[in-house]
This record gives C-alpha cells, structure tokens and sequence, in this order.
C-alpha cells in the first residue's frame, strides 16, 4: 500500500478510538496524532498551473485503473503474486484488536531512547473522564509507563502509555528486531582513548553546556527559506496563477490544514465528540459506513483518491480502507 | 554481516573533527504488498493526471506549487527549488551539549550509529568525552540536500545520532489542558497506584515481538501454498461503571496470580 508506511495525516478525527484496559478497569479513548506534518506542503501541478491528481493506470492494457478494480498482491517469487484481502487482513487481527491492555508498569528511564517511534495524545472518550484522570493522576504520582501491545490500521504496535500535565500519551515502541545491534552494523569493540584528547574533548563539551533545550534552535528552516521565496514571487506576481473556480474545491480539499492542537484541546475539555464516531461502533468498517456519503467524499478528497466523483457509497468506503 | 553506511561526515567539536559514517539503526521489517490491477494482477504504475481532463501528464512537465489561503498557486521551478538547498557541506556542528532527558523523547525521529571513518583515535576519544560528561550533544548536519538537527548520544560503548523532527512539528503537552471534574476519590487513587506497583517490572524489549506481522506472513503462505484460510470475528468487552469495585477486584486477581 503506498500510504501504509506513511504518517497518517491529521483529519481533525481520531486516529483510533479504543478502550485502555487497567486491571479490570476500562478506560475508553481516543487517539490524536503528537508528531504533526511538516507545515508547508506543496502540490503537483502542470505547466499552466492546473493541480494535478496521483492516479493508478495498468501497464499491461494502457489505460487508467479505479480503485475498485485494485487489489493488493505480496510478491512470493518474481511476478508471482498472492493475493490478501481487506477482510483476510481484518480476521487476522487479535481478539481485543480495541484495547491497549496495560499488564505491565516500568520505569520511564529505563527504555533506550532509541525505541522511541512517534508519539499520540489520548483524549477520554466517555461521557465521564473519571477513569481517565484517575489512570492519568495515578501513573503521574507513580512516575511509571504502561507496556501494552495493540493493533492500529493493521499493525502492531509496541506502545509505551505516559502520564504527563495529566494529559495521558501513547508512545510507539520499536520492536526489539527492528533494531540494528552496534556489533550487526560491524562497529569495533571499544578501545582505549588517548588521555590528552579526551581531556580537550571534555573541554569543548563544558564550554557547549546548557541546562535546557531550546525550541528555537529547532525552527523548519527549508519551510521558512520556502515562505520568503513564495512571498517575493507573489509581490511581484511573478509565476502566479489564478485558481479557477470548479478547481477551487478540489484544492481546499488537499490544501485545508486542520489544527490537531485546536481540537484537542476541545476534546481534552469535553467538547465536540459528536465529530467522532463512538467509540462502542467498533472496527474500522462500520467507522466508515456510518458515514454519510458526502463525509466519506471529503475524506477521499484528502486521501487524493482518483476516481472519487464516480464512487457509490460502498465504493468509497472500500478505497479509504485502502488508502489509509 | 557490517551494514553498508548511508552517509560519511566530520563532527566538529571544539579544535577536534572525528570523521564518522552513519549506518541505520532501524531494519525495515514490514510486509510490504504491491497494488496489482486485479484482471490480469500486473502491478499498476503511477501516473499524473490532469483532474479535469483526465488526461496523463508526462513527468518532465510536472511542476510544484505552493496554494495560499487566497486560492492562488505560485509555480515553483526546478531551479527555484534548488535556490531553496542548504549548501552541501561535510560538517557535523555541535551547538550545545545538554543534560541528559533534556530533549523530550517526542522529538526523537530515527537513530543511527556513528562508526568510525578511518582512524579510530578521535573516535574513541569522542566516546570517553561523552560518557565523562554524562552530556547529549545538539547536532545539525546537510545530508542528501536536506537539513538535519539530531541527539548525539552515547549508546553502549558506541555514539549514535537520532534525528530530531522540528518545532513545528512536535506538540508538547504544556500547551494543552488537561480534563477536568470533581476531586478524585483518594481511596480510588491509593487503589490504582497499589494496582500499578503490582505490575511492575523490569522493561525487556526482547520480550515482545509484532505478532500480527506473523500472522500475515503465515497467511500469505498457506495462500501461497493453496490452502484455504479460516476468518474469526474480534469481541469487545463492556467498560465497568463503579471505578472503586473495579480497582478492588483487580487487585484481589492480583495478588491470586502472585
């Protein structure tokens, strides 16, 4: 799948909504991206400016392929393909796919830095968020990590559960196997360091010491050096196209960045949850099917899936699966 | 097997520069499918399509555009683009040096092992500085006509550099606020710290391992091999309405299994 490795895009909606289980106390909730999209996005366009669309076309007949007419193959020897379903893929899911099951507490500082993936904000997702603040409350006295393993748009993910400002955080672990060793990488065994060196090393480091991190060192550059480029060239108007109405749509569709920070912080206060479905509905399927079909058109706009204005309901239900 | 380096760079470091090749710390472990067209299961190619038209647009006059909020595109060629670049430069500049847990873990990215390029005399002095300071370094470097910002951290006995993402992209907690309601009971909370300790351990990432990634490889195997595949439906279970009774028979289940 070409976006399944992909971080999924902000969409103003959970990414996954479930039921964190402590003991025999559950905790329903919804998960919000912490790690947002680069903040300047360009679009494919043609010479004249026209914004152009990612399509499929099948190289054996020549000619464009809809989404409907796409399935997905793992190449077991050259040109051999098996073919997985979307509903194969499902079934194998384990039992409690909806549920973070935290058996275990560890200490925070004890997982290697280098585990660390991407991080989510969970937000409570019943009319009471009392089992929220007390899970919440409780880890942050602890100062412990909850160690669970759970399924999202399928894969599996390690994840630890941190307590932090009271505000509960999903972090994705690497698995043990996807991380290289420094001796599976070929790197020489440790060797005494020449005492002169190291003295003036330690030096360098002292004279480079601060106490905090400054967000400001951290600025986009590239996005900032894009801006000024953007601003010249519309002064000047110089390169400028106009977009034309029936265009205009589209493009707000690709264009349109919805703040995760705004709606989360709604959320963290308990309101505008009638945007979510509920969290009780389930698996992913019926998520989608109890869409309405204009909803489903707005999201197929964001996910650029080609063909969209010609699907039925069904139809676009079954291209988000797979372009998520 | 040694893996192959993705990069070679000079760390710069007061009057001292260690030459180092970074290798990937992450091995790419997923199952990955190809999207056939399913009549004749060729892999389909990607093109790009005029929207209105529907028609193919050859790569070479594909161009970017940037949208401003006004509706306006401005077209950006090629060499605009390449106005954008950082200079290339070899250079690995350390900024500050930092306590350790200084940088937030939601700013780390991806992780790479530093090894030596040449020598190893300035290395190994590198990484007896790093652990006498007991510091992480602040590191930016141009790789690949990109700019990047990482940790300089010590990871045994070898350095490594994680990459870390920008401001812009990092939200932090601080700026939120966190749910509110009625006080908490403190019997419910002495509960579920009791609970937590209960279930403390140790933290052994080898005892963990991507389970469903199994199940699908063995499923496209028996698919492979033509065997049929059986499907089973996924249960939910109903969240319990008194927090307290909860917490008391958790930790009653508890202390059985101790």
């Amino acid at each position: 799948m070409p976006d399944e490795d992909e971080q999924p895009r902000a969409q103003g909606r959970a990414l996954w909504s479930g039921v964190i289980t402590f003991g025999l106390v559950s905790v329903p909730v919804d998960l919000f991206p912490a790690n947002r999209a680069r903040s300047v996005s360009l679009r494919m366009i043609d010479e004249e400016g026209t914004p152009l669309s990612r399509r499929y076309f099948c190289p054996e007949e020549d000619r464009p392929v809809d989404w409907d007419e796409i399935v997905r193959g793992y190449e077991t020897e050259k040109e051999k393909y098996v073919v997985v379903t979307d509903e194969e893929l499902d079934a194998l899911e384990p039992e409690k796919s909806r549920e973070i099951d935290l058996r275990r507490f560890v200490d925070l500082s004890e997982i290697d830095p280098m585990y660390f993936e991407r991080a989510y904000f969970l937000a409570p997702a019943s009319e009471s968020n009392k089992a929220y603040r007390l899970l919440a409350e409780a880890m942050d006295r602890a100062g412990r990590a909850g160690i669970a393993t759970f399924v999202m748009r399928g894969k599996e993910y390690l994840v630890a559960l941190i307590s932090e400002h009271k505000i509960l955080r999903a972090e994705t672990l690497r698995f043990h196997d996807e991380l290289r060793s420094a001796s599976s990488v070929g790197l020489p065994k440790l060797e005494k360091a020449e005492v002169k060196r190291v003295r003036e090393m330690e030096q360098a480091i002292q004279k480079l010491s601060a106490k905090s991190f400054d967000r400001d060192e951290m600025s986009d550059d590239y996005a900032e050096r894009l801006r000024k480029l953007v601003a010249r060239k519309l002064k000047s108007g110089e390169d400028v196209v106009e977009v034309a109405e029936d265009v205009e749509d589209e493009l707000s569709g690709g264009a349109e960045v919805i703040d995760i920070m705004e709606i989360l912080k709604q959320r963290l206060e308990g309101q505008g949850r009638s945007v979510r479905a509920s969290a009780s509905s389930g698996g992913k399927a019926s998520d989608l099917e109890n869409r309405s079909k204009e909803d489903l058109y707005a999201r197929a706009q964001k996910l650029d899936i080609p063909g969209r204005s010609s699907m039925t309901k069904k139809e676009l239900v079954r291209a988000i699966r797979k372009a998520q | 097997m040694a893996a192959r380096a993705i990069w070679k760079g000079v760390i710069r470091l007061g009057d001292a520069s260690v030459p180092v090749k970074l290798f990937s710390a992450v091995e790419d472990r997923g199952v990955h499918f190809r999207l056939l067209h399913e009549k004749d299961l060729v892999p389909v190619k990607q093109a790009m399509v005029n929207s209105q038209t529907d028609e193919v647009v050859p790569y070479e006059q594909v161009r970017k555009g940037y949208v401003t909020e006004e509706g306006q595109i401005v077209v950006l060629e090629s060499s605009d683009l390449g106005e954008l670049e950082p200079e290339e430069s070899r250079d690995i500049r350390i900024t500050r040096f930092l306590p350790q847990a200084a940088i937030d873990h939601l700013w780390y990215d991806r992780p790479y092992y530093l090894g030596p390029d040449g020598g190893t005399g300035s290395y190994f002095a590198l990484v007896e500085a790093l652990r006498k300071s007991g510091k992480e370094g602040l590191a930016h470097w141009v790789m690949r006509k990109k700019e990047y910002a990482g940790a300089l951290r010590l990871q045994g006995d070898h350095p490594v550099l994680i990459t870390l993402r920008h401001a812009d992209e990092v939200a932090v907690a601080e700026d939120l606020k966190p749910p509110s309601g009625r006080d908490l009971d403190k019997k419910e909370l002495a509960m579920a710290g009791q609970l937590m300790s209960m279930l403390e351990e140790k933290f052994d990432p080898t005892e963990y391992r991507d389970e469903y990634r199994q199940r699908v490889l063995d499923l496209i195997e028996s698919k492979a091999a033509g065997r049929t595949v059986k499907f089973r439906k996924a249960k939910r279970k109903k969240p319990a309405e008194d927090l307290g009774k909860a917490l008391r028979a958790s930790i009653k289940k508890e202390r059985k299994v101790a």
